[in-house]
């Protein structure tokens, strides 16, 4: 597994040695002559990106990219997923094994300058905070000196936490183990006192415990993370595209557009509305996509409240609030730039 | 006179005909196309990179790493740079490698011996234990004892108590150690200064039997001064007894000295694992010395343990040394499956830096001369021993 792991970076190392000149060159017209997408994504966070049962994927980050097969292809389902390690996924992206990254990846100036990569429009505005077990009786992060926290590594989370404690004076023990699955197990096990990674994760950690109702998130949220799909430098057409195709879902909630009443929506008067869903012509044409494609969008994966609601919303194990991921309109973050 | 000339003014061969110089040029044209191939890599990938505004050098070494790591043997913290992080992550894989290879030759030399024992029971118990050991994939073993620590033992708040200073729970095993003192310190140079008097003392008692043929007891005067000498340094100190125990402070015990439950499941999974084939490698080479050997050496009146030392032993070590060099050489690389298992080693180190950085080439470049530093060090260290055990022939 480890080997395979160690292999895989070394792999992507040798691309990026190998490789004659990766070239700046379109990665639309690649994508279209593969006739699929392939994405990066997480290999296992219930709620952003997970096979099922059946082995289908399904999850936030995995509707990002569903979306973006739908803009290109017209169909959602020409995608190839691959599950990516933290440590994998910016070289993945960087040596072109991959043409999108959607694997819940925090957008840094670093990782937008030294490393080459661009980051689209957020998808999921989460923050880091800390899951401990209700019998500790902690009421507040600033209690946790000395404890032992499980991490898992290669992460902004592993720096977020250093910062956090060194900033309060505090000192702790980092465990760091690769695998989120083993992670979560050595945590639920009581290996570490707190398990820290993004506030969603750790919901979607807690949904799976033995004892969801043992454990309980600290109120503090110690670290800012949009997370957004990721694509790499020196393509600005596949940039607008993924980047739009974000706004699309964003847009048509507000909108009030929805999978179900998509085809209804296409009979509107809102000139809006009519721009947005290809009725009226030019903005498919300038992404040099179809017209139709926020139209496949929407029809075949839905909007972004569909999307939330589906995979992370209340009805779910993980019964994520909106919050920060609301529209703007309602308090949210969730803010389309104009379709014109 | 005209055959005579013919002779004596050998045909001058062409360069190419001429094998000494052709082997020369050969050579040249390998290096010249092994440079090429190094400078169109290392041109390429510089290319690569830049093209794709990613960072590239080693200055990241010097940078702040900002991430904690949870065992060091040196001073570490996030403040400390990404050069140092790596240093940390190299010295926990030496010290579990250096640690492992020490007890996987103890084990696997009494598994070894076990397995050829003749009691029945003795030597199928030890071949159960090979047979066992070597088939599961060492992987599965570390996940093994690291789910037996954590879910095995308790939280520290009832850490179970087996004799008084030991503590056993799922944070590790803390234990009771002697307070400092400077007598420590001086023990230790005391210990160290035995060892050099003992080399010293064998190499005199054996000048001294090959001349004169009287024995002298070298174990027993060199078990003496190595425990002695530092026993003698301790009283003239006063005897200090001051232990450190460890108490429960907080979430975790302070004091004493605690093992973390990762490095225990990685020196237990690496040390069983090959311990396993250390033991074949001694049944091997045991059994490659010839039976008559054995009966040669008891004939003339040598006692057990002396044929074992002086006719057994040189005979096997040769047989030994090469294939346990092998084994030695995987448990250092097999410690990297760390990673798996929580356990700060190089690699784990090394993928946060990478991954912290972007600089996977750099990273993974780093992680092979590492390796490669370690590996030809050891086998440098074995060839030597190997060298000086084998057979002298007279």
């Amino acid at each position: 597994m480890k080997v395979a792991k160690v292999c895989i970076v070394t792999l992507v190392a040798a691309m990026l040695v190998f490789t004659a000149g990766i070239s700046a060159a379109k990665t639309l017209d690649d994508v279209r002559a593969r006739g699929f997408l392939i994405a990066g994504v997480n290999g296992g966070v219930f709620g952003f990106s997970m096979p099922d049962k059946k082995g289908v994927w399904r999850g936030l980050d995995v509707d990002t990219a569903k979306a973006i097969a739908a803009a290109v292809f017209g169909d959602a389902n020409k995608v190839k997923f691959v599950a990516l390690t933290a440590v994998q996924r910016l070289p993945a992206l960087q040596s072109k094994e991959i043409d999108v990254l959607c694997r819940n990846t925090t957008q840094t100036l670093t990782r937008e300058t030294v490393n080459g990569l661009n980051f689209c429009h957020v998808n999921f505005y989460d923050g880091q905070g800390f899951l401990v077990p209700k019998k500790l009786g902690i009421k507040s992060a600033k209690e946790l000196g000395g404890a032992t926290v499980c991490v898992l590594p290669g992460t902004t989370t592993e720096m977020n936490a250093a910062d956090f404690f060194r900033k309060n004076g505090l000192k702790w023990k980092p465990v760091v183990i690769e695998q989120t699955a083993e992670l979560s197990k050595a945590f639920f096990a009581g290996r570490c006192d707190v398990l820290t990674s993004d506030a969603s994760q750790l919901a979607a950690h807690r949904s799976v415990a033995p004892n969801p109702d043992d454990y309980e998130l600290l109120p503090e949220i110690i670290s800012k993370e949009p997370l957004a799909p990721v694509v790499r430098h020196g393509d600005d057409q596949w940039y607008d595209i993924v980047n739009w195709t974000v706004m699309a879902l964003i847009q048509a909630e507000e909108f009030g557009i929805t999978s179900k009443n998509v085809d209804e929506m296409l009979k509107s008067n809102d000139p809006g509305i009519k721009r947005f869903l290809g009725v009226t012509p030019g903005l498919g044409k300038a992404l040099g996509l179809d017209e139709k494609w926020a139209y496949n969008i929407i029809k075949q994966v839905g909007n972004y409240g569909e999307i939330f609601d589906r995979n992370v919303g209340p009805n779910t194990p993980l019964g994520l609030k909106r919050g920060l991921n609301d529209l703007w309109t309602r308090g949210g973050l969730m803010y389309s730039a104009p379709f014109r | 006179m005209a055959i005579s000339n013919q002779i004596s003014v050998p045909e001058k061969v062409p360069f190419w005909l001429d094998p000494k110089k052709r082997a020369i040029i050969y050579q040249i044209a390998v290096m010249a196309m092994i440079g090429l191939l190094g400078y169109y890599l290392v041109s390429n990938t510089i290319f690569n990179l830049k093209k794709q505004h990613i960072a590239t050098g080693f200055s990241f070494l010097h940078k702040e790493s900002s991430f904690e790591i949870g065992e060091s043997l040196i001073s570490y913290s996030a403040a400390s740079s990404y050069g140092r992080a790596l240093l940390v992550g190299a010295l926990n894989t030496l010290k579990v490698s250096f640690i492992g290879i020490i007890f996987t030759i103890i084990l696997g030399t009494i598994i070894g011996v076990a397995r050829l024992s003749s009691n029945w029971l003795v030597s199928k118990l030890a071949a159960i234990y090979i047979e066992v050991m070597q088939d599961i994939p060492v992987l599965l073993q570390l996940f093994f004892w690291y789910a037996i620590f954590y879910e095995g033992l308790p939280p520290p708040r009832q850490a179970l108590c087996p004799i008084k200073g030991l503590f056993l729970c799922n944070r590790g095993v803390a234990f009771t150690v002697p307070a400092p003192h400077p007598a420590y310190k001086y023990m230790l140079l005391a210990l160290l200064g035995a060892g050099v008097l003992v080399f010293f003392i064998r190499r005199w008692a054996k000048r001294r039997q090959e001349k004169t043929g009287e024995f002298f007891p070298v174990f027993k005067v060199s078990t003496a001064l190595v425990l002695g000498m530092p026993f003698a340094v301790w009283l003239a100190f006063g005897a200090p007894t001051k232990m450190d125990v460890p108490r429960l402070v907080g979430f975790n015990f302070k004091g004493g000295m605690t093992l973390s439950p990762e490095f225990i499941a990685l020196l237990l999974g690496l040390v069983l694992y090959t311990a396993a084939f250390v033991a074949e490698v001694v049944r091997a080479g045991i059994q490659s010395v010839g039976k008559g050997q054995r009966e040669a050496a008891m004939s003339i009146g040598l006692r057990p343990p002396l044929v074992l030392n002086l006719v057994i032993l040189p005979q096997a070590l040769r047989v030994i040394i090469p294939p346990l060099t092998s084994q030695m050489l995987n448990l250092t690389k097999n410690s990297s499956l760390a990673v798996a298992i929580g356990f700060p080693d190089f690699v784990s180190v090394a993928n946060t830096t990478i991954n912290q950085t972007g600089q996977a080439v750099e990273g993974v470049a780093l992680i092979m001369a590492v390796y490669l530093i370690f590996s030809l060090s050891t086998s440098a260290f074995m060839n030597w021993y190997n060298k000086k055990v084998k057979l002298v022939e007279r």
